[in-house]
């Protein structure tokens, strides 16, 4: 069971690391006028269609002692990031992007412009309009990514293998373990990992979809029936 | 002390969706109702957004008395938050996770909580809906929601009111209460409010300076019945409810009569003189309400065209039928359905229609 510890500990620390990261990338690709946004929205989505080898191939030679960050790692702490939690942390941020980003910019997208012009006329500034407009009417589309990049890098298996390696109680999530218990033979062990993952993952999702929904009744549906 | 608001701006909309006209506006608003009035895609939006802050006009000057809020030769652009302009959508866009009183003390920070509920529910009570300050606003009437946006846009205590089509959809009595109530405010302030609309009624309900705006220009300005009773453009008439457009060519000149004859495609009509030569295109606008219907050749009258005819058509609008009625040319008359029925006009029925020369108005384009 340490490694589902591991895991949760990694899932909850990508989710939270990956909502003050996505909040001001999202703002600025749903509102952003620039003409390259486009080259930017296909890095952020890269993550989707990239194999998790790929991904975890260049993560690993990014934050080994050769590569940039991890000479920069060295030089700070001495040692390079490929096979540490924060590494894999790193790592994880990297392959869950898309998940804890893109659900913010379909909510910040689907506010009425109109709220935006109103606050403003109104005499908020962006970052006031952002506080008591924009944020709360994307609570549905927060929690999503939250709950999802959590999800999501609970269940990662690839890169974690490529950049963390196997290492117990440092990165030896769970998905590694039921994966080296099937190949000793340990049927019995890997199942009951499994099945707590898959329950653990339900109830999460359940909980999202729950919410989400009642929130939408309440702040969203009355709104766009009008 | 209140400043007139002064608008000298042109800007060409481009990019796919938005219509492609120049907004070339010279305009100064006094304080108090200025109505904008025009067919729907007129600019009428579009100019209310320049004065706001929202959309930058290519080029121009846009002052509150001596205060620029946007000269594009010495490079002002006030941000919107900065002008203290109060803008009341079309949609309203009051905050939907926020309560009524919440709206309303959204454009107050800055002030302690007791003095910001205090300003609410004073402005709120002046638009008579400070019951309903905890409510959210899908749990208020459309009416509420109308004076909700009001107060929340007036306690700001602007310099300058824009109201875009902010009572459509109301019955007209619960519109002229908001009205009143919005005059009430308006009387100690005196701040110059643009209102727009593309409702006759409005404008006749309102009574006040009206400027009419067509394809991203001012076409007229001047007081109500003035301009909306003599477009002088063809969209506007039809906005201004001129049923009847007729394309004719003028036959002659009467000047000394003061009068022209416009042949349409069939029938001769006598209309004002205008700015025209024999063998000019012109079209005629005519309101339904303006022709008199009878059932026998009328005679001893003053009116100048008397045409017989046969009702291809009735239809029911409101109180009135309107009757299309085929004297070579078609005309559409309004009669009231007593008057229908003491003439007997029937589907087929022959009857005289009667225009005056000067219900006849010329339009361009």
């Amino acid at each position: 069971m340490e490694s589902m510890w591991l895991s949760l500990r990694l899932a909850a620390c990508v989710a939270g690391l990956l909502l003050l990261i996505g909040l001001p990338l999202a703002y600025w690709l749903a509102f952003s006028n620039w003409r390259w946004k486009f080259f930017l929205e296909a890095v952020v989505a890269l993550p989707l269609v990239l194999p998790p080898t790929v991904l975890g191939f260049y993560a690993l030679l990014a934050l080994g002692p050769r590569g940039p960050l991890g000479a920069l790692w060295n030089a700070l702490f001495g040692h390079s990031l490929a096979f540490t939690f924060t590494g894999l942390i790193l790592a994880s941020l990297l392959y869950s992007l898309p998940f804890g980003v893109q659900p913010l910019i379909a909510s910040f997208e689907s506010i009425d412009p109109k709220l935006l012009a109103a606050s403003a006329v109104l005499g908020a500034g962006k970052w006031r309009t952002f506080i008591r407009v924009i944020l709360p009417l994307s609570l549905p589309g927060v929690l999503t990514a939250v709950v999802l990049s959590f999800a999501h890098t609970l269940g990662e298996f690839g890169v974690v293998l490529m950049v963390g390696g196997n290492l117990s109680g440092i990165t030896r999530t769970v998905s590694i373990e039921i994966y080296d218990r099937v190949q000793s033979l340990e049927y019995g062990a890997a199942n009951e990992l499994a099945f707590t993952l898959l329950i653990v993952s339900f109830a999460v999702l359940a909980v999202v979809y729950g919410v989400n929904r009642r929130v939408r009744r309440q702040v969203w549906m009355p709104w766009i029936a009008q | 002390m209140t400043a007139a608001l002064d608008i000298q701006v042109t800007s060409a909309r481009r990019g796919p969706g938005s219509p492609s006209f120049l907004l070339d506006v010279g305009l100064t608003v006094p304080p108090g109702f200025t109505i904008l009035f025009g067919p729907s895609g007129a600019g009428k939006s579009t100019l209310l957004d320049c004065i706001a802050g929202l959309l930058r006009p290519d080029d121009g000057r846009i002052a509150l008395g001596s205060e620029a809020l946007f000269d594009s030769k010495q490079r002002i652009f006030v941000e919107p938050q900065h002008r203290r302009v109060a803008y009341v959508f079309q949609s309203l866009a009051l905050f939907p996770h926020l309560t009524v009183e919440q709206n309303v003390t959204y454009g107050l920070p800055g002030l302690s909580a007791a003095e910001q509920q205090s300003r609410a529910l004073e402005i709120l009570e002046g638009f008579h809906v400070a019951g309903l300050a905890s409510r959210k606003p899908a749990e208020i009437s459309g009416g509420e929601k109308q004076r909700v946006a009001l107060a929340r846009s007036l306690v700001t205590n602007p310099r300058v009111l824009l109201l875009d089509e902010p009572l459509t959809g109301l019955d007209a009595g619960l519109k002229s209460a908001i009205l009143d109530d919005l005059r009430t405010w308006n009387a100690a302030r005196s701040i110059p409010i643009l209102y727009v609309t593309h409702s006759r009624d409005e404008v006749d309900a309102l009574s006040e300076r009206v400027v009419a705006m067509d394809q991203g220009k001012i076409v007229t300005e001047g007081v109500s019945h003035l301009v909306l009773d003599a477009p002088r453009r063809r969209r506007l008439a039809v906005a201004a409810g001129f049923e009847n457009l007729l394309a004719g060519s003028v036959v002659d000149l009467r000047e000394a009569d003061g009068v022209m004859r416009v042949r349409l495609k069939q029938v001769e009509l006598e209309v004002p003189l205008g700015h025209a030569l024999p063998g000019d295109q012109v079209r005629v606008a005519i309101r339904a309400g303006d022709i008199l219907v009878a059932a026998e050749r009328p005679h001893g009258l003053s009116a100048r065209n008397v045409l017989e005819g046969r009702i291809t058509s009735l239809d029911e609008r409101g109180p009135f039928l309107l009757l299309r009625i085929d004297c070579g040319d078609l005309f559409q008359a309004q009669v009231t359905r007593g008057a229908a029925r003491a003439l007997g006009l029937a589907l087929g029925a022959s009857v005289w229609i009667v225009v005056k020369t000067y219900s006849c108005h010329l339009v361009q384009g």
